[in-house]
């Protein structure tokens, strides 16, 4: 908490991605104080330019575009969060359990690691809307892009994993009769946290980016608002050609300053906790 | 005619995060002199500030490594040098010149992806000043007295063995014939064998030179082999200086009494005592004499007062209330 | 007598498979016996390169022997598989580790090892128990549970950490001790203190250890047997203070020729 101060205080790249991330967070927790459900329509005149009335605008679908704008960024960033957090679990078992094995372990798990490595994702995941059509859901997307996006850092790992598994710590925690899960866990888990939380950054980032593209081209479930859907929206309604240009202003707007913030922290916590220079440390 | 001489010198590692400051006294206090064609030795064990001291010495000094007090004078053919005052471009003329370093880890000196002949050619062209050609073949009769192939300098540091490389790394520290060399534990990584090869080879070369050498080991028995004097320190303080063959046959300090009655020898199984105690913390150092804690001839005036290092025959300085008897 | 441990036409090579290049002898074709019952300092000396650390390694089971077998205590090593059969053959023999502030995690605290090593390898229940098992092995070694407990390794010195590894080896009985230069990271100082602890654990505790090193001067002082090790074969082995003062192989005598002596040479001055 006090090293989060001081970080704060010293490094201008973090302090200004924490102000942005928490304008942003801040915003999708309004969703909760809506007076209006998020797929209900025409409850307000459509089409208003934003006034002090409504600060964003209405849509043409009828809807105050600051209170739907609330529900998207909610949906999109814990849509972010969520493949973020699966997919680093993923790629912290995958990525310990290589290292320390090694073998036979290790290059199976490497080998499955480099086929997701190179596979190309757009369009499978096009290709799984087709194949799902009205069964795809939020949930279901996000599980799958949990699912194909660990590879990058489980090879990470596993590299760290690789250099402690031969360090004489892990020999002394093995004579002490400490079974493979403490090990990993107890041992090795603290020296990769810090790679894992500058990459969960990079993979929200990336996870809300491709949700994004998949949403305007409605290759996902419509029905759930988030940024892409918004913009889905708007587009089928020729927003811009109809001069309704807050409908895709402000959500570009939002997810704009989410992708700098989340850029800018992975950056500044990148250079903080670099692995390299936290494993040279404690080399002394 | 002292190369070297440090007066009075303290170098801590001033830190202060979130409002707390902490000073380490790594050196805190030294003063001593390198004459011409001498081999100075310096002992001490880890936190006793020995690598501070020569970084301060080579002006190699980083935050929050601070230079607070005292200084550090170089006397070369072309005037004094006071190093805490010298400009970058002064410093640049004087290394490999008139001031080298030879390092425990060769490889911090060699680039593993260039031909050896490369660090010849970035370390001492332009202060032997001679063409191509010439150069070269002082290089390579350089070589020659360190009983190396001129073969070596189309190798790749990783084609040589590791008491080669300490080689070609003491012709490097010696082609441009410096009058000071500083040499930091540049023997520890290296096999029994090769070890005593090296240091002969340090040997022969200094005598050659008539150069300085600031020879820096936690090895008793290398300073024995190799020292003409010898300075023992201790929690960043000189404890006891003297002729190594002086020190070797009466140590004053009990410090040093210690560390020369537990060597071990082959062919000798007479049990050796241990020190008890750990080395102080040098953030937090005992008052008064930093050994008193481990001292068995401590009393009240150790933990009170800090013994000056005095004289206590010609050439023998020790820093001690209560020397061991001579 | 039976043996506690017998090495026997014992070999180590790395390599040499369809794709892994020229085959590389670390250790070849070594036997020895150490007695059950009859604790001493068996030595292993030799360069980097002699094959001792892998040696030890193979002693420990850590890696498994390419030919010959290790029997201890009658138990051929390559049939330990099971985790029960591998934690009964870790009780019995522990490791000592060159660099002490390496062998223990950088971001942990030392006492952990301990308590693990109670709980799992002397089958101690009870924190109280763990506390003391902890605490009676570290007084063996000169310190205790309260000078340790809570601490991480940057707050002890190298020979606080190393007695603090030497404990942890102790606290589930075993009946041999590896130990892997355990002294070259010790300051001079501590040294001394470390050595003359290795010959109490053989005369108090009756205590097997095999004492790895380059440093002929401390294995003089504490060895019983001595085996001299050079590019993977053994050149040399017998009683320590024979071998060593008296040595018989080209190889050892050039080794002990090598030895720095601390006498400074006579004659006034070097120059």
């Amino acid at each position: 908490m006090r090293s989060f101060l001081a970080l704060l205080k010293s490094n201008r790249q973090f302090a200004s991605g924490v102000v942005l991330l928490a304008l942003v967070a801040g915003f999708a927790c309004l969703s909760f104080f809506s007076p209006y459900p998020p797929n209900d329509s025409f409850v307000v005149p459509p089409d208003l330019p934003p006034s002090p009335e409504y600060w964003f605008g209405t849509t043409s679908r009828g809807q105050e575009l600051f209170w739907l704008l609330t529900f998207a960024i909610r949906n999109t960033l814990v849509f972010g969060i969520v493949v973020a957090v699966l997919s680093r679990l993923l790629a912290l078992l995958i990525g310990l359990v290589a290292g320390y094995a090694g073998g036979w372990v290790d290059r199976l798990l490497m080998s499955i690691n480099d086929t997701f490595i190179v596979i190309p994702l757009f369009p499978i995941l096009v290709l799984f809307y087709f194949v799902l059509k009205d069964h795809m859901s939020w949930g279901l997307l996000a599980l799958m892009m949990a699912f194909l996006g660990w590879s990058y850092d489980a090879r990470l790992i596993r590299s760290v994993a690789l250099s402690l598994r031969h360090r004489e710590f892990t020999e002394t925690g093995i004579f002490s009769g400490m079974s493979t899960r403490q090990i990993l866990v107890e041992e090795h888990l603290p020296y990769v946290l810090p790679i894992v939380f500058s990459t969960t950054m990079n993979n929200i980032n990336w996870s809300i980016g491709l949700e994004v593209t998949l949403s305007v081209l409605g290759f996902t479930d419509i029905n759930t608002p988030t940024i892409g859907v918004m913009i889905y929206w708007a587009n089928q309604h020729t927003a811009l050609v109809a001069g309704i240009w807050w409908w895709i202003f402000f959500p570009v707007l939002l997810v704009v300053m989410t992708f700098i913030g989340l850029f800018l922290l992975a950056v500044s916590m990148n250079e903080y906790i670099d692995p390299r220079s936290r494993l040279g440390r404690s080399e002394r | 005619m002292s190369v070297l001489a440090v007066e009075g010198l303290r170098a801590w590692y001033r830190t202060s995060a979130l409002g707390v400051s902490r000073d380490v006294r790594a050196v805190d206090g030294i003063s001593f002199t390198v004459e011409a064609d001498e081999i100075y030795g310096l002992a001490g064990e880890s936190s006793s500030g020995k690598t501070t001291l020569i970084k301060t010495i080579a002006a190699a000094t980083q935050p929050p490594l601070e230079v607070v007090a005292g200084t550090i004078t170089f006397t070369f053919p072309g005037g004094a040098i006071e190093m805490q005052r010298a400009d970058r471009r002064t410093l640049a003329s004087i290394r490999w010149r008139h001031l080298s370093y030879i390092m425990q880890g060769s490889m911090s000196v060699l680039n593993p992806v260039r031909r050896i002949r490369h660090a010849f050619v970035d370390f001492a062209f332009r202060h032997i000043g001679e063409p191509k050609p010439r150069f070269f073949e002082t290089v390579r009769a350089h070589l020659a007295r360190l009983r190396l192939e001129p073969d070596v300098l189309d190798a790749y540091p990783h084609q040589l063995s590791g008491g080669m490389r300490q080689r070609v790394t003491i012709a490097l520290a010696t082609v441009c014939r410096p009058e000071f060399i500083i040499a930091d534990e540049p023997t520890t990584a290296l096999d029994v064998v090769v070890q005593k090869d090296v240091l002969a080879m340090i040997r022969e070369i200094q005598r050659e030179l008539g150069s300085s050498i600031l020879f820096v080991t936690h090895d008793m028995a290398v300073h024995a082999n190799l020292a003409d004097r010898l300075g023992i320190m201790y929690g960043g303080r000189l404890v006891e200086e003297g002729r190594t063959a002086d020190l070797f046959r009466s140590p004053r300090h009990p410090y040093t009494a210690h560390l020369i009655a537990s060597l071990p020898r082959v062919g000798d199984t007479t049990p050796k005592a241990g020190l008890s105690g750990a080395p102080p913390n040098l953030a937090d150092p005992p008052a008064g004499c930093r050994f008193h804690p481990r001292c068995p001839r401590a009393s009240d005036i150790c933990r009170r007062e800090v013994p000056p290092l005095e004289p206590l025959a010609p050439g023998h300085r020790v820093a001690c209330f209560h020397p061991e008897p001579a | 007598m039976s043996a506690l441990l017998e090495l026997d036409h014992v070999s180590r090579f790395y390599g040499g498979g369809l794709f892994a290049g020229r085959r590389v002898l670390a250790v070849n074709d070594v036997s020895l016996r150490l007695e059950a019952g009859r604790p001493e300092i068996f030595t292993v000396v030799g360069e980097s390169g002699s094959g001792k650390t892998t040696l030890a390694r193979m002693i420990l089971n850590m890696v498994p022997a390419s030919a010959g077998t290790i029997r201890f205590l009658g138990t051929d090593l390559a049939t330990i598989h099971s985790g029960a059969a591998r934690r009964a053959f870790m009780r019995k023999v522990q490791p000592i580790f060159q660099n002490p502030f390496e062998a223990f995690n950088p971001m942990k605290r030392v006492d952990r090892y301990l308590f693990a090593t109670a709980r799992r390898m002397a089958d101690v229940a009870t924190d109280v128990a763990v506390a003391e098992a902890a605490d009676s092995a570290l007084k063996s070694v000169g310190l205790s549970l309260a000078e340790v407990r809570g601490r991480f390794p940057h707050q002890l010195s190298g020979g606080q950490l190393q007695r603090v590894a030497i404990a942890r080896a102790l606290i589930s009985k075993p009946a041999l001790l590896v130990a892997d230069e355990p002294v070259s990271m010790i300051d001079a100082s501590l040294r001394a203190s470390i050595v003359n602890l290795l010959r109490e654990l053989r005369d108090r505790n009756g205590l097997t250890i095999i004492y790895i090193t380059h440093d002929l001067a401390t294995a003089y002082y504490v060895s019983d047997r001595i085996i001299v090790m050079r590019h993977g074969s053994v050149v040399e082995s017998g009683n320590a203070r024979t071998v060593l003062d008296n040595p018989k192989h080209p190889y050892s005598q050039l080794l002990k020729s090598s030895v720095l002596s601390p006498e400074v040479p006579t004659g006034v001055s070097h120059a």
